[in-house]
C-alpha cells in the first residue's frame, strides 16, 4: 500500500556548501528495510525535481535505523551565494516526508 | 565522570542558555561554539575597521555576568569566541572578569601565510569545486586552519578558567575537556572518536534536546525553558547525553539520532584534526527519561592534512519582495516577475543569476511541496547577484514601481527597497598538518 514516508520515518536536513544532507530515521526497526528498498537515490532525485541539479548519494547507518542522503548542487550555490530562502536546505527533510512509498 | 555542557550553538544563539546551564544544575565545563563558516569573514572585516575587534562580542559580557559563579563552582569555559582576534577577546574577558585566569590558543590564523603556502606549491584547491585558489587570491578576506582538541586541552592543563580559541572545530570544544581530564593520548582513536561524536551531538545546542525535533513536537515540554545539552563523559569513552532536571525540552534517542545525522557526510569517515570518527558504530540506549547512553564508538587515525576555511569577496546581491493578494495571486506574481525581468533586460543590466521564488507556493520545497491552487496571498521574491554593484543597486529600484504600474493587488512594500549586500563566499582546502603549529598563551 502506498503511503507517505512520514508514516514510518522522521528526518533532519542541513547543508555543507551547495550540498544538502537529509537524515532519514525509521521509527521502528522493521521499517528500516522498507526505507532501504524505497528511498533510493534515483527516487529522491526525481522527487525533488529541478531543486537538485547534481547526483544523490546514499549512506547506510543500520545501527541507528537510518540513511544519510547527500543532495549535490541542491542549494542554489549554497551558503551566502544562494538567492534561495532556504539556502541551507533546512526544510528539505520535511519535504521528503511527503514522498509516497510502498509500505508492507 | 565529568559534565560538559554546550550553551551556544552559533553566534546569535539564545543569550540565556549558558546562564541557565550554570544556574540550573551541576556542570564542570561550559563550552560555547560561536563560529560558523561565514562568521570568520564578518569578524575579519570588523578587525580591519578596528584592530581591537574581530571576536564574538557577546562573549566577554557573558563571562563577566558568570564570573563569580564560575569561580565558586570551579566551572571551566572553552569557547571559539576568539574569531580572528583571540588576544583582544582575552583582554576584553579580563576587563569584564578581572579575577579569572584566561588562556588563548594561537596558530589557526593563516591569512598572512597564503602566499607562503602557494610558494611551497600547495594549490589549496576548493574541496567542493576543485578550482585552484589562485583564482580568488586577491579577493581573500580571511583564512583559518581548523584546530583540534589537543591545543585546547593543553590550555586547560595550565589551570585556566577560560580557554579562548579562534577557528577550533566545533567538536574539539567538547573533546578537549575529556583529553584534559582523562589524559587521553593522541592515538586513542576510539576514545577520541567518542568524544568527537559527543561534541557533534551537543555542538548545535538544543537541537539535540528537543529543538527542531520532528518527533511528537507538539508535546515536547516547555520549549520556552528548553534545557541545553549536557554530556556526562566517562574515562572509557562512553557517555550519557542529558539536560538539567526541571528544564524543558526532551533528550531521547529520537532527538539524538536527528542531531547525529545533522550536516553529516560519509558516516564512516567523519574527518577531524583529532581522528576519523565512525558514526556507524554508535549505540544508543534510552536508560531513563531524558538520559541517552552512548557506547561502542570506534575511530581511526587522524588525517595527514588539516582543513583551512577561507572567505572571499564574490560580488553583490539583493533580494526584493512584493505581496500579491487573492484573487489570482499566483498569476499576478508571475506576471510581475516577467515584467521585472523584461525591464532589467531593457535597462541593459546583466547578472550572474536572477532567481525568483513564490513564497506561499513553493519557495522552500519547490515541486516537492503540496499543491496550493488558490492561495489568499503570495509573496513574490526576486533575488539577483553579480559583480557589478551598480547593476544590483539598480535592481533594488525595480520592484516598488509595480505597485502602481503592474498587475493589481500588490502590497507589502513598506520597508522600502531592499539593501545591497556584499557576498562573502566560502572556500575550503587542505594543507599538510605540519604547517600549523599552535601555541598557548596565558593572559593576565
Amino acid at each position: 500500500m502506498k503511503q507517505p514516508l512520514g508514516t514510518i520515518a522522521h528526518t533532519r536536513s542541513g547543508d555543507k556548501g551547495d550540498t544538502s544532507n537529509i537524515g532519514v530515521i525509521a521509527f521502528k526497526p522493521e521499517h528500516y528495510p522498507v526505507i532501504l528498498r524505497e528511498v533510493t537515490p534515483e527516487r529522491v532525485k526525481q522527487f525533488f525535481g529541478e531543486l537538485v541539479k547534481g547526483d544523490v548519494e546514499r549512506f547506510e547507518l543500520p545501527n541507528l535505523g537510518a540513511i544519510n542522503l547527500l543532495l549535490h548542487e541542491a542549494l542554489g550555490g549554497g551558503g551566502t551565494l544562494s538567492l534561495r530562502i532556504d539556502a541551507q536546505g533546512k526544510t528539505y527533510g520535511a519535504a521528503l516526508l511527503r514522498m509516497e512509498i510502498e509500505i508492507d | 565522570m565529568i559534565r560538559i555542557a554546550n550553551g551556544q550553538g552559533f553566534w546569535g544563539d539564545w543569550l540565556e542558555a549558558p546562564v541557565r546551564l550554570v544556574d540550573q544544575g551541576p556542570i564542570d565545563f561550559l563550552v560555547l561554539d560561536y563560529l560558523a563558516e561565514v562568521t570568520m569573514s564578518i569578524l575579519q572585516k570588523q578587525k580591519q575597521e578596528d584592530p581591537a575587534l574581530g571576536y564574538a562580542r557577546d562573549f566577554p559580557p557573558l563571562i563577566g555576568r558568570l564570573a563569580r559563579k564560575l569561580k565558586d563552582r570551579n566551572i571551566k569555559v572553552v569557547a571559539n569566541a576568539g574569531g580572528v582576534n583571540p588576544t583582544a577577546c582575552a583582554y576584553a574577558v579580563l576587563h569584564a572578569a578581572p579575577g579569572l585566569k584566561v588562556a588563548v590558543v594561537h596558530g589557526d590564523d593563516v591569512f598572512h601565510r597564503i602566499d607562503e603556502f602557494l610558494g611551497k606549491g600547495y594549490e589549496m584547491r576548493d574541496m567542493e569545486t576543485g578550482q585552484p585558489i589562485s583564482r580568488i587570491r586577491r579577493q581573500i578576506l580571511s583564512a583559518n586552519a581548523y584546530i583540534g582538541a589537543f591545543p585546547l586541552a593543553e590550555a586547560l592543563d595550565t589551570g585556566a578558567d577560560v580557554v579562548i580559541a579562534g577557528r577550533s572545530t566545533d567538536t574539539a570544544l567538547t573533546l578537549a575537556p575529556m583529553v584534559h581530564k582523562f589524559k587521553w593520548k593522541p592515538d586513542d582513536w576510539d576514545r577520541l572518536a567518542a568524544g568527537t561524536i559527543a561534541g557533534h551531538i551537543i555542538e548545535c545546542g538544543a537541537q539535540c534536546s528537543g529543538g527542531n525535533c520532528q518527533v511528537d513536537w507538539e508535546r515536547i515540554p516547555d520549549l520556552a525553558d528548553v534545557g541545553y545539552p549536557i554530556v556526562e563523559a566517562e574515562p572509557d569513552g562512553s557517555f550519557t547525553v542529558t539536560k538539567h532536571a526541571n528544564t524543558g525540552g526532551r533528550v531521547h534517542s529520537d532527538t539524538v539520532k536527528e542531531q547525529l545525522l545533522y550536516e553529516l557526510g560519509d558516516p564512516k569517515r567523519y574527518l577531524t584534526p583529532d581522528c576519523v570518527a565512525d558514526f556507524t558504530t554508535v549505540q544508543l540506549a534510552d536508560v531513563d527519561p531524558n538520559r541517552v547512553r552512548v557506547t561502542g564508538i570506534r575511530g581511526g587515525p587522524r588525517p595527514p592534512t588539516l582543513k583551512i576555511s577561507i572567505s572571499y569577496a564574490n560580488g553583490w546581491k539583493a533580494i526584493g519582495t512584493l505581496v500579491y493578494s487573492w484573487p489570482q495571486a499566483v498569476e499576478k506574481a508571475r506576471a510581475a516577475d516577467r515584467i521585472v525581468r523584461e525591464r532589467l533586460a531593457a535597462a541593459g543590466l546583466a547578472f550572474e543569476e536572477i532567481y525568483t521564488e513564490f513564497f506561499g507556493l513553493n519557495a522552500c520545497q519547490g515541486s516537492a511541496a503540496p499543491p496550493n491552487p488558490d492561495p489568499p496571498e503570495i509573496e513574490l521574491r526576486i533575488g539577483v547577484r553579480g559583480q557589478d554593484r551598480k547593476a544590483v543597486d539598480r535592481f533594488t529600484r525595480e520592484l516598488i514601481p509595480l505597485v502602481l504600474n503592474g498587475p493589481p493587488g500588490a502590497t507589502g512594500f513598506g520597508e522600502g527597497r531592499p539593501p545591497v549586500r556584499e557576498i562573502v563566499a566560502y572556500w575550503s582546502a587542505l594543507i599538510p598538518r605540519e604547517e600549523i603549529g599552535t601555541r598557548v598563551e596565558l593572559i593576565s
